[in-house]
C-alpha cells in the first residue's frame, strides 16, 4: 500500500503513511546510518547520525515522517563529515578500547567507524571517569563504552512495566543507571536482551562476552549498511 | 515528627506527581535519601533508577545533603560583573566550605545555580527559597551568620521592594525596575475587559481577531499565535491545554518575572481568552522555581478572579464556558523553558525535549491538543482582545507589530524593564537605559546575539534581532572571551544531555575557545570553531543546541579583531597539551621540580 511519493537523493521512492524516513529509505533499499535508533522501539532521535537534509533544513530521519514529495538529501559531503563528526564525538566522549571489547565485531559503534573510514577523530579526547556497575547478578554495565541511545532504558522493563534502566545526572554528566532491584529479577532470556539491544559493548552477559570467537562476528562479514544496499537486509 | 514516609504517602499513587513528592522531601529533609527512593518508587509503582533519574535531572534537587539551610548563588555573567566573586568569598569564608559543598556542622550549603531572574539586581542569590537581591561581602556573612543563630532566610529581609513585592504574599526584596511604561502591557486595563470581549465572540472570530493583529510569541521563537491557536483548536479531542511558559530561563531575562508580579490578573485573562478559543477547560501555569516566591501572591489573585466569575464555572458569565487554572512549579532546569520538556516537567518527568512532530498543538500536555504560550504573549493578547487588533497593529513596525517588554541589565545606569515599539534601534536602548561607551550588547540573551558599535544601528523585531527581551550590555572595559566562556558554561550545564551534538559537542567548543582565549590558538581553531559550531547547530535536537554555539560563533562575526590578536599567527598548530602542566602532580609527589624546567617555560 504504497502512497507517497518522495524521493533520496534524486532517486525516486514510494512510502507508506506514517512511515519514518528510515524504514522507508530501507524499504527502497537506501541505507541511512542509525545507532540510537532500534527496530520496534519508539524512536528517539539521540545520536543524531541519522540526520538528513531537506529543504535545506536539518533532520533525524529516525524520527521524521515522510511526507509526499520530499526531496530528501542523504548522502551529499558535507552531510556524510557531519555523520562523521557525530561518530568521532562519541569515541572522544566516551571510552573505546575496541580490540579489548567484548562486543568487537558486533560493535555498532566501532562498524560505523569502519564504514566513515575514521582514522583519528577531530576532536581531543575527554578521558571521562565513569564507573563500572557490575551489581547485577546477571549484567555488567560497562558504562565507559555506553553511548546512551537509550535503548535498553525503551527496551528492558519489568513485569509490572518498571523501567530496569534508567538515565540520570544532565548533560554531559547522563549516564546510565541500572535498577539493582529489577536487575536482581531478570530472567536469563531478558538478560540476553539487553546485551543483545545495546549496540556497543556497555551491557555485557557475565561470563558471556566471547560466546562467539572475533572474526565471526556481524560485522566481520558484512559491513554495517551492506545488507539493506544489496537489498538483503530484513 | 514528619517522616519522609508521611510526605511520601500524602502524595496521589501517580506517577505525575513523582516531582511534587521529590519537592516535598527534598525542600523538608534538604535531600532525597536512598530510603526516600526507595518510598516514592513504591509509592508511585516506578523503578529507583527513575526516581533518582528525576531527582538528578533538575537543580533544586539532590539525593546528597544539601544542608540544613540553602543558598544558590546566581553565577549568570551580570552577577559576575556586579561583584559575585567577593560575596562568594564572603560566603565560603563564613559557612567555611566551598561551592558545591555543605559546611561542616550541616548548617548551610552552598551552590551555584543558573540566572535566577534578577539581572537587573545583582549578585543576587536564593536562601531556603527566598530571594536576596544587590548582595555585598557584609551582606553574604550576616546572611550565614543568621542562619547559623536560627533566624530564617525569610526574617532576614530587612525591607521589601517596589508595587506587589511589599504584599503580604509575596515580602521580597526584588524591586520592579519598570523603566519605562509602554501602551500595550502597562496602558490602562479593565480587569476582565478582555475576555467579556471574547466570550461575546466566537472561538473562531478571537482567534481571527488575534491573527489580524499579527501577534507573533514573545517567548524568542515568535511564532504567530493566532495561527498557533487554530491548529490546537483544529485537533479533535475532548480536552485541550492551555499552558502558560513562566519558565524564563535565558540569562538576562526578567520581564516575565515583572508581569507575574505586577499584572497577573492580565496574563490569567490571557490564558483564558486562550482556553476559549482554543476549547480548554484548564490552563497550566508552569512557574519556574526560582519565582517560587511569588506563588502564594499568584494563587491569591486566581481566588480572587475566581470570586469575581473571570475564571471558573462560566467564566466571565459565558454559559458553557468553564475555565480554570492550576500552578505547577519547576525545579531548576533552563531546557524547561523549550515548551516539549516543560509538558514533560509539568507531567512530572526529567524535562527531556520531545521529537516533533507530534508538536504541542496536536500532542501536549497529557498528550492532549495543547497551546504553549509565553507569558508576555498571553498578556498582550487580552489587552489585543480589549482594544481591538487595529489599535495593536498600528504600533510596532509592519513586520513585528505591537510592543515588547525588554529586560535590560549589565553596564548601565537604568537597569530594568522597557516596553518599547518594535523597531527600536539598539543605540536608543542604549540612551534610555544609561550604557553610553557601551563596547558590545547581548541581544537574546546566551542564545541570541553578541552586537558591537558598528552594528548598534539594528533594530529590535523580528526581522533583524529577535529576542525573547533579554538585552545585557557590557561596558567598554569588560572582556568579550570572558562573557562567551561564561555563556558556554551555561549551555554546557543547562543541556539536558539527549542528543551528542549538544551534550559532547557543547563540552569540545567550549575547550577549544578556552584554548585560544589562553593565547594557544591558531587560524585553523578558527576553523574548528565555525564548522563545529555549525555542527552542533544543525544536528542538535533541540532548540537548545541548535543556538548554543551562537556565543562562538556571532562573537567571531562580530569581534574578528579580538579573535585576530588572540591567535598565534605564522604558526600552523599549537598543542593544548602543557607539559609543566601535566607533570605537576608528579612533581608534588616527589617533592622536585624538573631540572629543565628553564627549557620547559616558553
Ligand atoms: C532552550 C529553550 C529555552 C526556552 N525558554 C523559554 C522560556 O523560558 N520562556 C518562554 O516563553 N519560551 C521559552 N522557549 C521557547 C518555547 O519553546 C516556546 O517557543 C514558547 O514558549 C512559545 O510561546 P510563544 O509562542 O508565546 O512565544 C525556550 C526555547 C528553548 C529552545
Ligand atoms: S539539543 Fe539535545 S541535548 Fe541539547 S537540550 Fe536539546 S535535546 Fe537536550
Ligand atoms: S538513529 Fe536517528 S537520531 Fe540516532
Amino acid at each position: 500500500m504504497s502512497e507517497i511519493r518522495f524521493t533520496i537523493d534524486g532517486k525516486a521512492c514510494l512510502a507508506e503513511r506514517g512511515q519514518t524516513i528510515v524504514e522507508a529509505a530501507k524499504a527502497n533499499g537506501v541505507y541511512i546510518p542509525v545507532l540510537c535508533n532500534y527496530e520496534a522501539l519508539k524512536p528517539v532521535g539521540s545520536c543524531r547520525i541519522c540526520t538528513v537534509r531537506v529543504a535545506g533544513r536539518y533532520m533525524a530521519s529516525c524520527t521524521q515522517p515522510v511526507t509526499e514529495g520530499m526531496a530528501v538529501e542523504n548522502t551529499a559531503p558535507d552531510l556524510e563529515d557531519m555523520r562523521k563528526s557525530l561518530i568521532e564525538m562519541l569515541f572522544v566522549e566516551g571510552n573505546h578500547f575496541c580490540p579489548s571489547c567484548e562486543k568487537s565485531g558486533n560493535c555498532e559503534l566501532q562498524a560505523l567507524g569502519y564504514r566513515y573510514k575514521m582514522m583519528v577523530p577531530r576532536f581531543p579526547y575527554l578521558w571521562p571517569g565513569r564507573a563500572l556497575l557490575a551489581g547485577s547478578p546477571l549484567l555488567m554495565l560497562e558504562r565507559n563504552r555506553c553511548v546512551q541511545c537509550l535503548r535498553c532504558v525503551r527496551g528492558i522493563t519489568s513485569k509490572a512495566g518498571r523501567k530496569v534502566f534508567a538515565a540520570v545526572e544532565r548533560g554531559p554528566h547522563v549516564t546510565i543507571e541500572i535498577d539493582p532491584k529489577l536487575a536482581a529479577k531478570l530472567s536469563e532470556e531478558e538478560a540476553r536482551r539487553a546485551m543483545d539491544i545495546c549496540p556497543v559493548g556497555a551491557i555485557l552477559r557475565k561470563e558471556k562476552g566471547f560466546a562467539l570467537p572475533i572474526g565471526q562476528r556481524k560485522f566481520d562479514h558484512t559491513p554495517i549498511g551492506s545488507d539493506i544496499e544489496k537489498g538483503t537486509g530484513r | 515528627m514528619t517522616t519522609e514516609k508521611d510526605i511520601v504517602l500524602k502524595h496521589p499513587k501517580d506517577p505525575a506527581a513523582l516531582l511534587d513528592v521529590i519537592r516535598d522531601v527534598q525542600s523538608r529533609f534538604g535531600q532525597v535519601s536512598d530510603e526516600a527512593v526507595g518510598r516514592i518508587a513504591a509509592h508511585l509503582k516506578l523503578s529507583e533508577a527513575e526516581v533518582r533519574g528525576a531527582v538528578t535531572f533538575y537543580h533544586f534537587f539532590s539525593l546528597s545533603p544539601r544542608g540544613a539551610s540553602t543558598v544558590y548563588l546566581n553565577d549568570s555573567i551580570t552577577s559576575r560583573m556586579a561583584g559575585r566573586t567577593a560575596v562568594a568569598q564572603a560566603f565560603e569564608q563564613e559557612a567555611g566550605c566551598r561551592f558545591g559543598e555543605v559546611s561542616a556542622d550541616g548548617t548551610v550549603g552552598l551552590f551555584p545555580t543558573s540566572c535566577i531572574g534578577m539581572n537587573d539586581q545583582e549578585p543576587s542569590a536564593i536562601v531556603d527559597g527566598v530571594v536576596f537581591t544587590a548582595l555585598t561581602p557584609d551582606k553574604a556573612r550576616a546572611i550565614v551568620r543568621g542562619l547559623r543563630a536560627g533566624t530564617p532566610a525569610r526574617d532576614q529581609v530587612a525591607s521589601f521592594g517596589d508595587g506587589a513585592n511589599q504584599s503580604d504574599l509575596v515580602r521580597a526584596m526584588v524591586v520592579n525596575n519598570i523603566r519605562r511604561r509602554g501602551p500595550v502591557l502597562f496602558g490602562a486595563h479593565e480587569s476582565g475587559a478582555g475576555l467579556r470581549k471574547a466570550v461575546s465572540m466566537t472561538p473562531e472570530k478571537v482567534i481571527d481577531e488575534i491573527k489580524r493583529a499579527s501577534l507573533l510569541g514573545r517567548g524568542g521563537a515568535g511564532f504567530p499565535t493566532g495561527l498557533k491557536w487554530e491548529f490546537c483548536r483544529r485537533e479533535a479531542a475532548d480536552r485541550r491545554f492551555v499552558v502558560c511558559n513562566a519558565d524564563e530561563g535565558e540569562p538576562g531575562t526578567f520581564k516575565d518575572r515583572v508581569i507575574l508580579t505586577e499584572l497577573p490578573a492580565l496574563l490569567f485573562e490571557g490564558m483564558a481568552i486562550a482556553g476559549y478559543a482554543i476549547g480548554a477547560k484548564t490552563g497550566v501555569l508552569y512557574l519556574r522555581s526560582e519565582y517560587a516566591y511569588l506563588r502564594a501572591h499568584l494563587e491569591s489573585v486566581l481566588a480572587g478572579m475566581r470570586r469575581q466569575g473571570l475564571l471558573g464555572k462560566k467564566a466571565a458569565g459565558a454559559a458553557g464556558f468553564d475555565f480554570d487554572i492550576v500552578v505547577k512549579s519547576g525545579a531548576g532546569a533552563y531546557i524547561c523553558g523549550e515548551e516539549s520538556a516543560l509538558l514533560e516537567s509539568a507531567e512530572g518527568k526529567r524535562g527531556e525535549p520531545r521529537d516533533r512532530p507530534p508538536f504541542p498543538v496536536q500532542t501536549g500536555y497529557l498528550n492532549q491538543p495543547t497551546t504553549v504560550n509565553n507569558v508576555e504573549t498571553l498578556a498582550t493578547a487580552a489587552r489585543i482582545m480589549a482594544e481591538g487588533a487595529a489599535w495593536f497593529k498600528a504600533l510596532g513596525t509592519t513586520q513585528s507589530a505591537g510592543t515588547k517588554l525588554l529586560s535590560v541589565s549589565g553596564d548601565c545606569s537604568r537597569p530594568g524593564v522597557y516596553e518599547i515599539e518594535y523597531g527600536l534601534p539598539i543605540a536608543d536602548l542604549l540612551d534610555m537605559a544609561g550604557g553610553a561607551g557601551a563596547k558590545a550588547v547581548q541581544v537574546g540573551g546566551p542564545s541570541g546575539s553578541c552586537v558591537a558599535p558598528a552594528g548598534f544601528g539594528r533594530k529590535i523585531d523580528f526581522s533583524d534581532l529577535a529576542t525573547g527581551g533579554s538585552v545585557i550590555v557590557f561596558g567598554p572595559d569588560r572582556d568579550i572571551f570572558e562573557v562567551v566562556s561564561n555563556f558556554m558554561e551555561f549551555f554546557v550545564d543547562e543541556s539536558c544531555g539527549w542528543c551528542v551534538p549538544c551534550r559532547a559537542g557543547n563540552v569540545l567548543l567550549k575547550k577549544k575557545f578556552e584554548k585560544v582565549a589562553r593565547g594557544l590558538g591558531t587560524a585553523s581553531d578558527l576553523r574548528d570553531l565555525e564548522d563545529w559550531g555549525r555542527l552542533v547547530k544543525s544536528t542538535s535536537r533541540c532548540g537548545l543546541g541548535q543556538t548554543s554555539p551562537n556565543p562562538i560563533l556571532t562573537t567571531l562575526k562580530s569581534f574578528p579583531e579580538l579573535y585576530a590578536a588572540k591567535i598565534r599567527t605564522g604558526e600552523e598548530f599549537v598543542p593544548e597539551f602543557n607539559l609543566e602542566e601535566a607533570v605537576q602532580d608528579g612533581c608534588a609527589a616527589a617533592h622536585r621540580e624538573p631540572e629543565c624546567k628553564e627549557s620547559l617555560d616558553e
